[in-house]
């Protein structure tokens, strides 16, 4: 059965995430930074009147610093807090069958952690990523 | 006391609602252990509420229960039909009794014997007489779920964050006079609210504390142990909610701590221990979550004899519980059913209680964490969260940017480069003076990370941890603020320096930093250990130690420090003049206020309050300065007054509180033994309830009209000039009249106006019991 993916851009590469992690879509404004936390915490940011917590994606793949600073982000809400989830930029939602990653195919680093299969938007593979593993610092993980 | 007995009816009673399931499923299946363990813990709970609200039949009923439902559970009896009925009699009668002391009617405790006697093997089986249950009060309060007050908080918390968005915005583009000034009342509003919501449902947790020291004493009585409880941090504020779920957990840990951990006299003096155990409870929030403390200087716990108890029990072999790591083993005492004790008393029992200690307390998402020193004591700390809370912040600036600190910490904050401020450095550590007090430093900006060259600290804001204060140096302190903190991400809170994070009307977020964490971090280490100072105190125990303080007359002055409870900072416009003197109003009522010298003027104050063991008197100084030891000598004062004498100290001279002469002239005889009953009977009662009733309670007398099941009068007043009024149990009646003349000079009466000879009256009689 389809379902309904955000098509984003996160360090240069295509990824699907599951409509249901979504929360909004917003631009960030300013970011507080948060001393003595780790580096891919961005820091805190307003959000109508709430706060929520920037991830620095690159950062949490693993990924060297982008040269140019993303204001986009996803909001997402994982355990009883909100997140924000930098993205290079976005494209829009559309249904699809979520498949399997192809066996054999070894992820990188990062990128395993979050990586749950991928979806084919016209023949060509976009890896569909779990937003909860890029959050730091979370008690239980879903697998 | 009536509150705790409140709560211990509304409690008991939903417990019997919910339990009335568990009984006749038990009923119906006497080997299900769930079941056992519920109405064991129902009975074990009575138990241990009894023992300190002085309800010896409630105590006696389920301590019997309790006895048999042990022996089931540790196996030693098999349950039968005839025991199960015993039992459940019992858990009726618990109830019935309950209800009787709630409507104040006396119950016949006929058949109680027998009750008790029906749970003994082999017993005959007795019918049991049908006991009326007496009706029910109307109940003047409304229980609330507490989901509800937890949604109306979270939308009351979301409220003040949207109304401080507004106002940023309005701000921001400059808005209309009169939309400020709607917004004026919209923010009054919400901050009345705010305030209302926060009350609906915390506490300050003294409505736990204040309970301890009578328990302490009591318990320590019943054993031969004189204990002396430390309480700190009865303000702390917790959620209604948990106070309730904490009430158990803290008496448990408490008993136990009497009982099992603090030895005999003897036995102490023989570990070159003083005889005196030492109990201390503390609470304070860190972070988001409270803590409560609860150390004592006893023996710890012993794990080779907890180990040598479990093998005895069967449950686990010796090889498996070896393996177990040192903090595993401690954590053996949650089992169910161990005991190190060998004897089995009235006050802990059976070492039961820690496993429904750690079940109600992580039934609230806490956690205990033991910490055990053998030989020289425990520590157990309960961990319970703070799920939201509006606290008084002070904000601080360092890096460009702001954190906040809870005003709850700090103790004062002082400017670097002041007369009596100094910073030195102690090898490459620093240290601060603030008025020869000497504490760590810790500088803000370095443990965030910041470029330390770039900005100097001014200022040093002193925060009190637990064990101890330190300086902690920021550039820049701003302004107060009132902040809805909330947790916050994980990844945030790992760091071990944040307590939360909030939106002020700035619009940018803003971290609550954790002082306690900031001291962790830095390495701080403050004596924890609670027997630290014994080899101090027991040098100069011969002296009295005394409290230096500044008066609001100018004058310094000093006041022997066993004699006070605490010193609190207190607003000017809670004393007022009334009823002939001045008074305080506490959070327990109105106690007499003391006060030597001009206090109208300021704004704020500090009493000390005073007690005697019974009366308690407020004493309005200025600044609390040192404590200080007595000088042996004292020249006394000429006259009798508030002055008892000068002593010199240091050369100077200074003058002491005449306390005999303080509570002689102002205590008020508010006894926490129990006032003598006067019972108001037959006609004309509202008259005598409305005239005389505050007579009477200033004359030290409960007034009632009916008598509770475990009261009887001291004396009977009433204004029936016939003779229907009987001697109940014996009591001495005294009779009024309405004519300042007696009609009947035979009938021994006193005129209803008459105060000296009323209160004459009654006291010839109350005294003569």
């Amino acid at each position: 059965m389809p379902q309904l993916f955000l098509i984003a851009h996160i360090a240069g590469r295509a990824v699907a995430i599951e409509s249901g992690q979504v929360e909004s879509v917003v631009d960030i404004g300013t970011v507080v930074p948060v001393p003595g936390a780790g580096r891919q915490v961005r820091g805190l940011a307003a959000l109508r009147s709430r706060v929520v917590t920037v991830i620095d994606t690159r950062a949490a793949l693993g990924l060297p610093a982008a040269e140019t600073r993303a204001t986009r982000a996803i909001i997402t809400h994982v355990e009883g807090h909100h997140y924000a989830i930098m993205v290079d930029s976005l494209e829009d939602v559309a249904p699809f069958e979520l498949l399997p990653l192809s066996p054999g195919i070894a992820l990188d680093a990062g990128w395993r952690a979050t990586g749950c299969g991928l979806v084919e938007r016209n023949g060509e593979p976009i890896l569909t990523i779990d937003l909860r593993a890029l959050v730091p610092g979370l008690t239980a993980m879903a697998a | 006391m009536d509150d705790l007995l409140q709560e211990f009816i509304a409690e008991t009673r939903e417990t019997l609602e919910a339990l009335s399931g568990e009984i006749i499923a038990w009923e119906a299946a006497p080997d299900d252990r769930e079941r056992l363990d519920a109405i064991f813990r129902f009975v074990h709970t009575v138990k241990g509420s009894c023992g300190f609200l002085d309800l010896p039949r409630l105590a006696r009923l389920s301590h019997a229960a309790e006895d048999v439902l042990d022996a089931v559970r540790s196996g030693t009896r098999l349950p039968d039909t005839r025991m199960v009925n015993a039992v459940l009699a019992i858990v009726d009668r618990i109830g019935v009794i309950v209800e009787a002391i709630d409507s104040g009617t006396s119950l016949d405790d006929a058949g109680e014997d027998q009750l008790i006697a029906a749970l003994d093997e082999g017993a005959v089986v007795v019918a049991q007489a049908p006991v009326q249950v007496p009706l029910r009060n109307p109940t003047r309060s409304v229980r609330l779920n507490v989901d509800l007050l937890d949604r109306m908080m979270s939308g009351m918390s979301d409220m003040v964050l949207a109304r401080n968005e507004l106002a940023r915005r309005l701000r921001d583009e400059g808005a209309d006079p009169s939309v400020e000034a709607a917004l004026e009342r919209l923010s009054l509003t919400v901050a009345e609210m705010r305030d209302t919501v926060t009350r609906t449902r915390m506490q300050k947790i003294d409505a736990l504390f204040s309970a301890l020291p009578r328990m302490v004493r009591d318990t320590g009585a019943e054993l031969g142990k004189t204990v002396m409880l430390h309480m700190e941090g009865s303000d702390v504020e917790l959620d209604r909610e948990m106070i309730e779920m904490m009430r158990d957990p803290l008496v448990h840990i408490v008993r136990n701590s009497i009982d099992h951990g603090i030895e005999a006299p003897a036995e102490r003096r023989a570990a070159g221990k003083r005889e005196n155990g030492r109990l201390s409870v503390a609470a304070r929030q860190s972070g988001n979550q409270i803590i409560i403390e609860i150390s004592d200087d006893g023996r710890g716990i012993d794990t080779e004899r907890l180990i040598a108890a479990m093998v005895a029990q069967g449950n686990r072999t010796e090889s498996e519980l070896r393996a177990l790591s040192e903090k595993a083993k401690l954590e053996l005492i949650f089992e169910a059913g161990v005991s190190t004790k060998d004897s089995v008393t009235a006050i802990s029992g059976r070492g039961v209680g820690m496993d429904v200690v750690r079940a109600n307390v992580e039934q609230i998402g806490g956690r205990i964490e033991l910490s055990n020193t053998p030989g020289k004591g425990l520590r157990i700390a309960i961990h319970v969260p703070l799920t939201l809370s509006i606290i008084a912040t002070i904000g601080v600036g360092v890096g460009g940017q702001r954190f906040a600190i809870s005003r709850q910490v700090i103790e004062e904050i002082v400017r670097v480069g002041g007369d009596a401020i100094r910073i030195d450095m102690l090898g490459d550590t620093a240290m601060a003076t603030v008025r020869d007090r000497r504490m760590p430093l810790v500088d803000l900006g370095t443990m965030l990370g910041f470029d330390r060259e770039e900005e100097q600290a001014r200022m040093l804001v002193i925060v009190g941890v637990p064990g101890g204060s330190y300086a902690l140096a920021v550039p820049s302190v701003l302004d107060h603020e009132e902040l809805v903190i909330k947790p916050a991400a994980p990844a945030v809170m790992v760091t071990g320096i944040y307590a939360g994070q909030t939106l002020p009307d700035s619009g940018l977020p803003m971290l609550l930093l954790d002082c306690a964490g900031i001291a962790a971090m830095a390495g701080l280490q403050f004596g924890r250990e609670i027997a630290i100072d014994d080899a101090v105190v027991e040098a100069e125990a011969q002296r009295v130690s005394a409290l230096l303080f500044d008066d609001l007359d100018g004058v310094r002055r000093l006041v022997p420090l066993a004699i006070i409870d605490r010193i609190e900072p207190i607003a000017v416009d809670s004393i007022k003049f009334s009823a002939g003197r001045l008074r305080l109003s506490a959070e327990n009522g109105i106690i007499p206020l003391v006060v030597q010298g001009e206090w109208t003027g300021r704004q704020t104050l500090s009493v000390l309050r005073l007690r005697d063991g019974a009366a308690e008197i407020g004493y309005a100084i200025a600044e609390a300065l040192d404590i200080v030891t007595l000088p042996d000598s004292i020249a006394p004062a000429r006259e009798v007054g508030p002055i008892a004498g000068v002593v010199s100290l240091e050369g100077e001279q200074v003058e002491l509180l005449d306390l005999y002469w303080l509570f002689a002239t102002h205590g008020a005889t508010r006894s926490d033994e129990k006032p003598p009953v006067c019972l108001i009977e037959g006609a004309d009662t509202a008259w005598m309830k409305t005239f005389l009733k505050p007579v009477l309670e200033g004359a030290g007398y409960r007034v009632a009209t009916k008598l509770k099941a475990d009261e009887t009068a001291a004396v009977i007043l009433t204004m029936n000039s016939d003779t229907t009024v009987a001697k109940k149990g014996g009591a001495p009646v005294v009779r009024l009249r309405h004519d300042a003349a007696a009609a009947d000079a035979r009938e021994a009466s006193v005129y209803r106006y008459d105060r000296d000879g009323l209160l004459a009256a009654l006291a010839v009689s109350a005294g003569g019991r």
